[in-house]
């Protein structure tokens, strides 16, 4: 609130309180949820169940001993969960970040036989539900006895053409042919045109197709709910989704495990906020240098 | 059709670059080894599943007689299944009430926060962003507290006002439990795409428009909201692309509302009960097949309303 106040003095601000009000009002819609969270996962199991108010603390406060809680449950799978969703994420991102951001640089900056047809076939896969890639990918992965290990998770997360399309404009605006050529009649290689030329150019929108696959990856959830069965490869969605569903279907007798899944929803989107409040610029130029104009 | 782009591509670059014909072969050698790395991908995890997929979908496999060909058997079956019927056309009604409120709350506040810039708006805006960052599973298993009658405030908040709580998820209100969940979860996501691109326009065409009298909102509606149609459209393309698919939220509420969503809520669901539950992947491919027949149509239609084909996706 005191960034309201510091500049409610301001002349020509004033008028605009009615919007401000308005924002106030869906910060709040956009908060609830979070603060939730945030009080519930203080209370122990007889706090969450015995009435009194939901949207505030009661008494007893104890994050240490539900985090204790937490990362011991079921022999510390909690721990292994968010490790998993950090490798897939890393993993996914980075390398789907690696191709994209070749694939792009080569449909923008060369015109090599067949390009104008690739590219208007990746578009096309922008069109094609990704879940309806899981079944197959599940088939032929059992085929070659790859369904239940990490690959199942991220291979298939390696595959991102809207990130191909984002660098593909992005490099396209904002590298100029001419310094490539100047580059090249300086004698350097062209592999080390895009490395020492062209890539610090594009760097914006590398971050920001970067975070944007590692996200899709720690989100993921459909795929790896098909193709994992070994609890201990779970990445946290899927972890906290069969949890979810343990507690409800025996309401009565898992009430420490719901104090447990809503602490557990806490931790795991911590590090997401990190990321994004830590690379906010960048990925931001990222989007609107980008081409989604 | 590759053959005849190559070729015909092949003609034009020989014709102006006839003298530089060995820096040619070094430019498509160069383009596909940039490119190479991910098509390998593209043809491995994209085109092989699709094509495994619609393979799976010409054959059925039953108890006495093992697995034979049927051709369109499964699609005829999908198509008057009642299940992925019913899964269909709430994913249709959903995308027809979800998109719109998603985007006009996302539309609202980009004009706002594009319009007045205080130390709150830009608090603000990473707020309402905030929900991005959270995986939709997360987001439903925390709006899913919040619905709960045992340990959700809205007992509690109702009560303020003597009324009882609505119970978000009998089958009456989860169409629009759920449509709150996709909205918060989105909403802020396309602010920061449109907000992006109203940032990108030039402000002389602003003060072009305050010389001809408009006021802040006719500038509003007739400045802004023209030029960013394209960015607007990129959204409602990939949000009824996502919304058709609708499976994560569903599912995980499934099991705190029993009862109302049933296995076969979205076709997305009940393509997943048929293979991974029931082990029958000949009709669960179909299913998904013809969930992208359904995906495709809806979009194809929507741009053909839209008359706007050609500047999607340059």
């Amino acid at each position: 609130m005191t960034p309201l106040s510091r500049t409610a003095g301001r002349p020509g601000t004033r008028r605009h309180l009615p919007v401000q009000i308005f924002l106030g009002f869906l910060v709040v819609y956009f908060l609830v949820p979070f603060w939730w969270v945030v009080v519930n996962s203080s209370k122990d199991a007889p706090g969450l169940f015995g009435g009194g108010n939901t949207l505030w603390f009661t008494g007893s406060i104890d994050y240490f001993g539900n985090l204790e809680r937490l990362f011991t449950h079921d022999g510390g799978i909690y721990g292994r969960w968010i490790l998993n969703s950090t490798l897939y994420a890393l993993a996914g991102g980075i390398g789907a970040t690696v191709l994209a951001v070749l694939a792009g640089y080569g449909f923008a900056r060369y015109r090599f036989a067949g390009r104008r047809f690739a590219f208007s076939v990746m578009l096309g896969a922008l069109m094609v539900p990704a879940t309806a890639l899981v079944i197959p990918t599940f088939i032929m992965f059992s085929g070659l006895g790859l369904t239940n290990t990490i690959w199942s998770v991220i291979l298939p997360s390696l595959l991102n053409p809207f990130g191909v399309y984002l660098m593909h404009i992005y490099a396209r605006d904002a590298v100029p042919g001419e310094i490539l050529d100047a580059a090249r009649v300086d004698g350097a290689g062209e592999l080390r045109t895009f490395l020492q030329v062209a890539f610090p150019l594009m760097r914006p929108a590398v971050v920001t197709v970067l975070l944007l696959s590692a996200v899709a990856s720690w989100n993921n959830y459909f795929l790896p709910l098909a193709m994992l069965s070994d609890n201990r490869l779970f990445p946290v969605t899927v972890g906290l989704g069969v949890w979810q569903g343990i507690a409800s279907a025996n309401n009565s007798g898992s009430t420490s495990l719901w104090s447990l899944i809503i602490l557990g929803s806490l931790v795991s989107v911590i590090p997401l906020i990190i990321a994004f409040f830590t690379f906010q610029r960048h990925w931001r130029g990222g989007l609107s240098a980008g081409g989604l104009r | 059709m590759t053959l005849l782009t190559e070729k015909t591509e092949q003609r034009t670059e020989d014709t102006t670059h006839k003298a530089h014909g060995k820096a040619r072969l070094r430019e498509h050698l160069m383009g596909w080894l940039f490119v190479g790395p991910f098509g390998i991908v593209f043809l491995a995890f994209l085109i092989a599943p699709l094509a495994y997929a619609l393979y799976l979908s010409l054959f059925q496999k039953k108890l006495i007689g093992g697995t034979s060909f049927v051709l369109l058997d499964n699609y005829a079956k999908a198509f008057t299944d009642p299940s992925f019927l019913s899964g269909a056309w709430f994913v249709i009604r959903f995308s027809l009430v979800a998109i719109p409120v998603q985007i006009l709350v996302a539309l609202a506040t980009a004009l706002i926060l594009d319009a007045v810039t205080t130390l709150f708006t830009r608090f603000s805006r990473l707020m309402i962003f905030l929900p991005y960052a959270i995986p939709t599973v997360i987001g439903a298993v925390m709006w899913g507290f919040l619905y709960s009658k045992s340990f959700g405030p809205l007992t509690d908040v109702f009560g303020l006002f003597g009324a009882a709580a609505p119970d978000f998820f009998s089958s009456d209100l989860i169409f629009y439990g759920l449509v709150n969940v996709v909205t918060w979860q989105w909403a802020g996501y396309y602010m920061i795409i449109i907000y992006a691109a109203l940032q990108g326009i030039d402000p002389a065409l602003y003060e072009a428009a305050r010389m001809d009298g408009a006021g802040r909102w006719q500038i509003a509606l007739r400045v802004k909201i023209p030029l960013i149609t394209p960015a607007l459209l990129l959204i409602l393309v990939f949000s009824l692309i996502g919304t058709l698919q609708f499976f994560n939220e569903p599912q995980i509420l499934r099991y705190l509302a029993a009862g109302t969503i049933g296995p076969d809520f979205t076709p997305n669901m009940y393509a997943y009960q048929q293979a991974f539950k029931l082990a029958n992947f000949n009709y669960g491919s179909a299913i998904s097949f013809a969930l992208g027949g359904v995906v495709f149509v809806c979009v194809y239609a929507f741009l053909f309303l839209t008359r706007k084909r050609r500047s999607f996706l340059r």
